[in-house]
């Protein structure tokens, strides 16, 4: 019989208190991981992507909210497709791309989806109302240099980083990594989207923003899936740096009244804002969970050494010097904070994971990291909990068990 | 015979609303090597007060006891922890038995500071059990003996460290008579083979007829000792 053991067999007894004992720090652990989860990988989506994008012009409905880039056209109000046709015929200097889009949440064999509608670049360009505007000429890329989103590529999955297309077939569709593997579909298979049939042209690579969620299609077959006709939600513009700079985005918003005209660094600014936000109440809640976690701990451990008066009182008589009734009280609380730190963690990464794709519009993946402070965090508020009770356990006098003195 | 235990002009006084108790009174007495000594008295006369201070388990008012020449009542509460460990044993009338722990749990308890084996603690519990006719028994839990079964397995966790003293307060305080005569035999026993000193307290003078010798204290001081 060693101290480890004899802490082992007392755990084993007392179940339901232990179990309550490390609820509070589980879930005050849950709670900060699954908020630090989401931060970061929010963060890390937004330094990902901002690469990527380069400086895009997003136009949104008036009451769209723009927290969040990734997901501010889904369920966004709608607004007419026409703008599409103003901003082509308007000659605005600086427009490089353009691509209006219809966003909406779907559900598909019980499996939670976000559909998008994308008019690819090759339909504008068919229009002949819009053949001798700037927007397919050669004058952008004279202004801004040498574009690589004008490049042709089809299908290949850049493009959509650059949320354009050039060309999607009305039976078409192309699925995000997350949404293939939740629907268990491959390239080439049919798909059945409220009735209506579509061929899964291809299958994007990870991207770890909600676009590997999302079921692209072409606009107008969206629409009628929908049943949200000559209305869109968003339009994604490539602009020219120095047009931006030079006012497109007020031009912009004189000829689309009612939208909200913004650039992806204000949208990003906002982005980091709420992160930042987040990163606040993760410390807000760490302060409460270091004091409640404590206060939990030291409760239940108070109660469970004065139940424990007479065992302790045994180990003192029969030679137990006081630091080993200190030893195994903080080994207890030590065990209560590596298992509050690991459960918690799986509980935040959890949350995490179901709730990012609604809060912050990404797939969170696992912060490997955190799972280290969670066990560091718990432990230590554990130990903080424990040294009050520990220090009265040890100074229980040896006859504690003796009923007459 | 050898003198293990000297107790000089001991006093223990405890502080009460009402006024200061005195449980020992300037007692003074030796107790030799191998004996089997029972204390006796009347309720409040301070024979529990005497196991305790005499075991370290509390510290004399005033008054010196020497455990084979080491002065117990200016030792640290580390260096008692120390002397229990190494030199004590302790048999309870509530036989203070962890109650989660089988017996041969609850007999190795006391190796646990040595730094034996699992394998040595395991043998040496299993031989003491052994010991006390109870080697059938090992992986019983408390609640799952009888008392009198509890009280062998309190006094092999009392034997397993080869203590020098056995302490035993009231340790028929709970069994009914026949059991009382078995227990207090088998502690004849294990003093006279073993050559444990063993001081008793009781309030029946059947268990302290087992004594080789009597001590009865009245109002914390020795009336008579034969």
């Amino acid at each position: 019989m060693n101290l480890l053991k004899l802490v082992w067999l007392e755990l084993g007894q007392r179940k339901s208190q232990l179990f309550s004992g490390i609820l509070a720090i589980t879930l005050g652990i849950g709670v900060i991981v699954a908020i630090r989860s989401i931060s970061l990988v929010s963060e890390k989506a937004v330094a990902v992507n901002l690469d990527n994008l380069g400086a895009n012009i997003l136009v949104l409905p008036q009451g769209a909210g723009v927290d969040n880039y990734y997901a501010a056209d889904i369920d966004a109000p709608t607004f007419p497709e026409e703008y599409v046709e103003r901003i082509v015929t308007s000659d605005l200097a600086g427009v490089d791309n353009l691509s209006p889009k219809l966003t909406r949440r779907i559900t598909i064999n019980g499996q939670k989806l976000v559909l998008t509608g994308i008019l690819p670049k090759n339909e504008l360009a068919s229009k002949p109302i819009w053949q001798n505007s700037g927007l397919f000429g050669s004058t952008l890329n004279a202004a801004c240099g040498k574009n690589p989103s004008n490049e042709t590529l089809g299908y290949k999955d850049e493009k959509l980083q650059r949320k354009s297309i050039d060309s999607l077939g009305m039976a078409d569709c192309i699925i995000g990594s997350n949404a293939a593997a939740r629907l268990n579909i491959r390239e080439g298979e049919k798909i059945i989207i409220d009735s209506t049939q579509l061929h899964v042209a291809k299958l994007l690579s990870e991207t770890g923003t909600i676009d590997d969620d999302r079921i692209f299609a072409h606009l107008h077959t969206v629409q009628n899936i929908l049943g949200i006709h000559d209305q869109v939600s968003a339009i994604e513009i490539m602009g020219c740096c120095n047009a931006i700079s030079d006012g497109l985005l007020s031009k912009l918003r004189n000829i689309l009244p009612d939208t909200k005209v913004t650039t992806i660094g204000q949208i990003v600014s906002t982005q980091i804002k709420t992160n930042q936000l987040m990163n606040q109440i993760s410390l807000i809640m760490l302060i409460i969970i270091v004091f409640v976690g404590s206060i939990s701990i030291g409760n239940y451990l108070w109660a469970n050494i004065n139940e424990r008066k007479k065992e302790i009182g045994i180990l003192r008589m029969i030679g137990y010097p006081k630091s080993s009734i200190y030893y195994i009280l903080i080994l207890k609380a030590t065990f209560m904070g590596l298992v509050g730190g690991v459960v918690g963690y799986l509980f935040g990464v959890m949350i995490a994971w179901f709730l990012g794709p609604y809060v912050a519009g990404i797939n969170i993946v696992p912060v490997p990291i955190l799972l280290l402070w969670s066990i560091l965090l718990s432990i230590l508020i554990s130990l903080m909990g424990s040294l009050l009770p520990a220090w009265f356990a040890a100074r229980f006098e040896p006859y504690s068990n003796m009923q007459e003195v | 015979m050898t003198k293990i235990l000297s107790v000089q002009n001991l006093s223990k006084k405890y502080d009460h609303r009402d006024g200061i108790v005195c449980a020992l009174d300037d007692v003074s007495l030796s107790i030799e090597k191998g004996s089997f000594v029972s204390i006796t008295g009347p309720s409040g006369s301070g024979k529990t007060t005497l196991l305790l201070t005499l075991s370290g388990l509390i510290r004399p008012s005033s008054g010196k006891i020497l455990f084979k020449e080491k002065d117990l009542s200016t030792a640290s509460d580390k260096e008692l922890a120390a002397f229990r460990k190494e030199n004590v044993g302790f048999v309870m009338q509530n036989f203070s038995l962890i109650p989660y722990m089988t017996a041969i749990q609850n007999v190795m308890i006391p190796l646990g500071l040595n730094g034996y084996s699992s394998a040595q603690k395991q043998a040496l519990s299993s031989a003491v059990l052994e010991l006390v006719g109870l080697e059938n028994r090992l992986s019983h839990y408390p609640r799952e003996l009888s008392a009198g079964q509890q009280q062998r397995v309190a006094i092999a966790r009392a034997l397993v460290n080869k203590p020098s003293v056995v302490f035993a307060d009231e340790p028929t305080g709970n069994l009914d008579p026949s059991l009382s005569s078995e227990i207090l035999a088998f502690m004849q026993k294990i003093n006279k083979e073993l050559s444990i000193t063993i001081l008793m307290v009781t309030h029946s003078p059947q268990a302290a007829n087992y004594g080789s010798v009597k001590i009865n204290l009245v109002d914390g001081k020795i009336d008579s000792q034969t």
